[in-house]
C-alpha cells in the first residue's frame, strides 16, 4: 500500500513533447512508472519514441483518457499555459493532477484550484512541487528514484531538496510514499491531506513532516494531528534564522510580523506531541529511535 | 513586489478608484514644483515600504509652496526604521470627515481571496483585528465568479458603514477588485479610505503587492521595480538571475533548493553559536541545474561581500549529479582565479556522490575543504569564519 499513487497508476504527461517534459518522462519511465501517453494541444496523433517506449500524443486530456485509461496526469507545461492545462485535466475528471511547473501566477492557481473544488473529483498536488513517489511502484514528477527504497515511513514536505535530503538520511529504513506538496502560496494538497492519507495507509508506520516559514499550514497540521493522527509524527521546520520581510526562495516562504515563524510552528507541533528535530540529521535520528532501528 | 504609495495611487487612478491629486518628488525643488501645480495646501509624505512613518515624522502638512519645499527637504534623507527616504509624495490635502478601511488579499490558509472592511479606518488593522475583531468584516470571494456590486454592497452594510455612503463605498470596492484581478495583485489595501467633509469617498493611502510570477502578462510592471532600494549585491544577483538575499553574518552560503538552503542557514547559525555567534551572510539558491557558470556567478557575488569570511557550498544531488556540481566548482574557481580568496567548505551528497567527491579531491584546490555531512561542514565553515 501507499498513498495517492501505486502500481495501478497510469500516467499521462501534459507537456511531454517539451524539453522538460521529455527529460523527466525518460526518468519516470526508467524508475518503472507506467506512462501511457502525453498531451500537447496541436500535436495530437503523433507517436513519440522515448527510450524505446512508443507513446501516443493527444490534443486534449479527455481524448487521452478515452484512449489510455490514464488515472493521473503530471503537468510540465510553461506557466503561461499551465492554468489551461490543469483545467483540461479537471474537465476530463482526472482523479490526480500533479503540477510540477514553477512560476504560475497565483491568480491562475487560485482559479484552477477553485475549479477543482467545484467539480469535486480531482486532487491537485502542487504547483511548483517535485511531485510524488511510491518507491518501486510509481514516480510522478521529478523526485530522483534512486535515493531510497520502499519502507514504512511516510514523508511530506513543501521543499524538494529537503525531501531528498530526508529520504536519503532514512534510506536504510525506506519510504512508503514521499509527497512534495510545493512552496507556493496556494497549493492543491496540504500537509493535512497527506497526514490523513498516511494515517489511513496500512503500509505507513510513522510520518515525517517537513515544514518551512510562512503561512500557518504547520499550525493547522498540528491541530489535525491532535484530532486524527495516532501514528508517530516527527517534524522538521526550516527557516529559524530567516529575517522578517524577506522571501526565501519559495513565494510562500516569508515571515511577516509575528506570523509564519519557524519557532511558532515548532511550538505548535511540540504542543501536540510531535517531536521536532533541530536539523535534518537530528530529525532522522529521532525517527530512527522511534522505529528502534 | 510591494509598491510605493505613489505607485499604488497611480494604479488606483488608472482603474478609476477615486484618489486625490498627487505627484512624486526626489528633491525639495521637485516637491515645490509639484505643490505649485497641485495648488493649495498639500501633504508631504515619505515614500517608504514600512509602516509607522507618520509617528516617525515622515508625513507633514504644508501650507504653501515654500513650506512644501522646506518640509520635503527635511523628510528626504530621513531614516525611518532603517529605510532611507529617497522620495516623497506631494498630495492634495483634503478635509477629512471620517476614516475607513478596505482590503482585498490572498488568503493562503483558505486558498482563496478575501475582502476585509472596517469602519475603524486609519488605525493599525492588525490591532483592530486583535482587539475589536467585531469591527473587521472578512468575506471570502469566489475566485471564479469575482465580486459583484450586490455582494460588495452587502459586505459594506455588514461592516456597518453609514447608509448614506454605502453605495459609493461599494462602488469603490468593486473598482479595487478590478485592480486586484487585472493587475495580478496579492494585496490591495486602502487605509484610510476617507469621506471628506464635502461627502466624497477617496482612497487616501494605498498598499499594493503585485505577483512577480505574472510579470509575463504585465510588461508595464517592469517600470515599477525599485532598483535604488535594493542592496547592491542583491541587485547584481538579480541581474544574473540568482535567488539571493543578503543577511548580516559572516558565512557565505550556496545551496540547491529553497528548503535546503533555509535549513543550511539554520544549521550554520546553530554551529556558529560555538564560535562567538558566527551567522550566515546570505541566502543563495542556485536551483536544480548547478552549472559551472551558475556556480561561478554565485561564488563571485558571495566573495564580493566584504562581510564574508568563509563559504559553505551545500548541495544535495537530486536531479543534478554531484560530479556535475564538483566540475562546476572546479571550473568556477578557475574562472574566478585570484578573486577566490576565502576558504570554501563543500558538502556533496546524493546522486553520484563518490565521483563528485573524487573530482574535488583530485583538483586539490588549496581553498577547498570537503566534509561528508551537512552538520560537520556547517561547523567547519563557522569555525573558519570565526578565525
Amino acid at each position: 500500500m501507499s498513498i495517492f499513487i501505486d502500481k495501478q497508476t497510469r500516467v499521462l504527461v501534459q507537456g511531454m513533447t517539451g524539453s522538460e517534459g521529455t527529460k523527466h518522462t525518460k526518468k519516470m519511465l526508467a524508475s518503472g512508472t507506467n506512462i501511457v501517453g502525453g498531451v500537447t494541444p496541436g500535436k495530437g496523433g503523433m507517436i513519440v519514441d522515448i527510450d524505446g517506449h512508443l507513446l501516443p500524443v493527444f490534443n486534449t486530456v479527455k481524448e487521452a483518457v478515452a484512449a489510455t485509461q490514464a488515472n493521473t496526469s503530471v503537468v510540465f507545461v510553461p506557466p503561461k499555459f499551465a492554468k489551461a492545462a490543469v483545467i483540461d485535466a479537471i474537465d476530463a475528471a482526472m482523479p490526480l493532477v500533479v503540477v510540477i511547473t514553477e512560476g504560475i501566477p497565483v491568480h491562475d492557481t487560485a482559479a484552477f484550484f477553485a475549479y477543482s473544488q467545484s467539480k469535486g473529483h480531482t486532487r491537485i498536488i502542487g504547483p511548483n512541487c517535485p511531485g510524488i513517489i511510491t518507491p518501486g511502484q510509481s514516480n510522478v514528477g521529478i523526485i530522483p528514484a534512486d535515493i531510497t527504497g520502499s519502507g514504512p515511513i511516510g514523508l511530506v514536505s513543501k521543499s524538494g531538496t529537503l525531501t531528498y535530503q530526508m529520504a536519503y538520511e532514512l534510506r536504510d529504513i525506506g519510504i512508503s510514499t514521499a509527497v512534495g506538496i510545493g512552496g507556493d502560496p496556494i497549493i492543491g494538497t496540504t500537509h493535512i491531506d497527506c497526514l490523513r492519507a498516511f494515517q489511513d495507509d496500512p503500509a505507513t508506520e510513522a510520518i515525517v513532516m517537513i515544514g518551512e516559514i510562512g503561512g500557518d499550514a504547520e499550525e493547522r497540521a498540528a491541530d489535525f494531528i491532535r484530532e486524527y493522527v495516532t501514528k508517530p509524527v516527527v517534524g522538521y521546520v526550516a527557516g529559524f534564522t530567516a529575517p522578517e520581510g524577506k522571501t526565501m526562495g519559495h513565494a510562500g516562504a516569508i515571515v511577516s510580523g509575528s506570523s509564519g515563524t519557524a519557532q511558532g510552528k515548532k511550538d505548535a507541533l511540540e504542543a501536540v506531541g510531535v517531536r521536532v528535530g533541530q536539523t535534518p540529521s537530528e530529525t532522522a535520528r529521532i525517527m530512527r529511535a522511534i522505529l528502534k532501528r | 513586489m510591494d509598491l510605493f504609495e505613489y505607485q499604488a495611487r497611480d494604479l488606483f487612478e488608472k482603474h478609476g478608484v477615486p484618489v486625490l491629486a498627487g505627484a512624486v518628488a526626489t528633491t525639495a525643488d521637485e516637491a515645490a514644483a509639484a505643490a505649485e501645480k497641485i495648488g493649495g495646501k498639500v501633504v508631504v509624505k515619505a515614500q517608504v515600504k514600512v509602516g509607522g512613518r507618520g509617528k516617525a515624522g515622515g508625513v507633514k502638512l504644508a501650507e504653501s509652496v515654500e513650506d512644501a519645499r522646506e518640509k520635503a527637504g527635511a523628510i528626504l534623507g530621513m531614516d525611518i526604521k532603517g529605510h532611507i527616504v529617497g522620495k516623497v509624495m506631494i498630495a492634495q490635502a483634503a478635509p477629512i470627515d471620517s476614516e475607513y478601511y478596505l482590503a482585498i488579499l490572498l488568503d493562503r490558509s483558505n486558498r482563496t481571496f478575501l475582502v476585509m472592511a472596517s469602519v475603524a479606518g486609519g488605525m493599525d488593522i492588525e490591532a483592530v483585528a486583535h482587539e475589536t475583531p467585531e469591527k473587521l468584516i472578512q468575506v471570502p470571494v469566489n475566485t471564479i465568479d469575482g465580486l459583484s456590486k450586490a455582494q460588495a454592497l452587502k459586505i459594506i452594510q455588514d461592516a456597518a458603514f453609514p447608509a448614506d455612503i454605502a453605495e459609493q463605498v461599494a462602488d469603490t470596492l468593486v473598482l479595487l477588485w478590478g485592480v486586484f484581478v487585472s493587475e495580478d495583485a496579492t494585496l490591495v489595501e486602502v487605509n484610510p479610505l476617507v469621506k471628506t467633509t464635502d461627502g466624497r469617498i477617496i482612497a487616501l493611502d494605498g498598499k499594493v503587492t503585485l505577483d512577480d510570477n505574472a510579470d509575463f502578462r504585465h510588461p508595464d510592471h517592469e517600470a515599477l521595480v525599485d532598483r535604488s532600494a535594493a542592496n547592491a549585491l542583491e541587485e547584481e544577483a538579480k541581474a544574473k538571475n540568482l535567488n539571493y538575499v543578503k543577511l548580516d553574518g559572516e558565512v557565505g552560503i550556496i545551496g540547491n533548493g529553497a528548503g535546503l538552503v533555509m535549513s543550511t542557514l539554520d544549521v550554520v547559525a546553530y554551529s556558529g553559536e560555538k564560535f562567538g555567534g558566527v551567522k550566515p551572510a546570505n541566502f543563495l539558491d542556485i536551483g536544480g541545474g548547478a552549472s559551472a557558470q551558475v556556480m561561478a556567478d554565485g561564488l563571485s557575488i558571495i566573495l564580493g561581500d566584504k562581510d564574508v569570511k568563509s563559504v559553505f557550498v551545500n548541495v544535495f544531488g537530486g536531479i543534478t549529479s554531484c560530479d556535475a556540481v564538483a566540475n562546476g566548482i572546479v571550473q568556477a574557481l578557475a574562472i574566478l582565479g585570484d578573486k577566490a580568496n576565502k576558504p570554501i567548505v563543500v558538502r556533496l551528497d546524493g546522486n553520484n556522490v563518490i565521483e563528485g567527491r573524487r573530482i574535488l579531491t583530485e583538483a586539490a584546490h588549496p581553498l577547498v575543504e570537503q566534509l561528508d555531512t551537512m552538520d560537520g561542514a556547517a561547523a567547519r565553515a563557522a569555525e573558519l569564519a570565526a578565525n
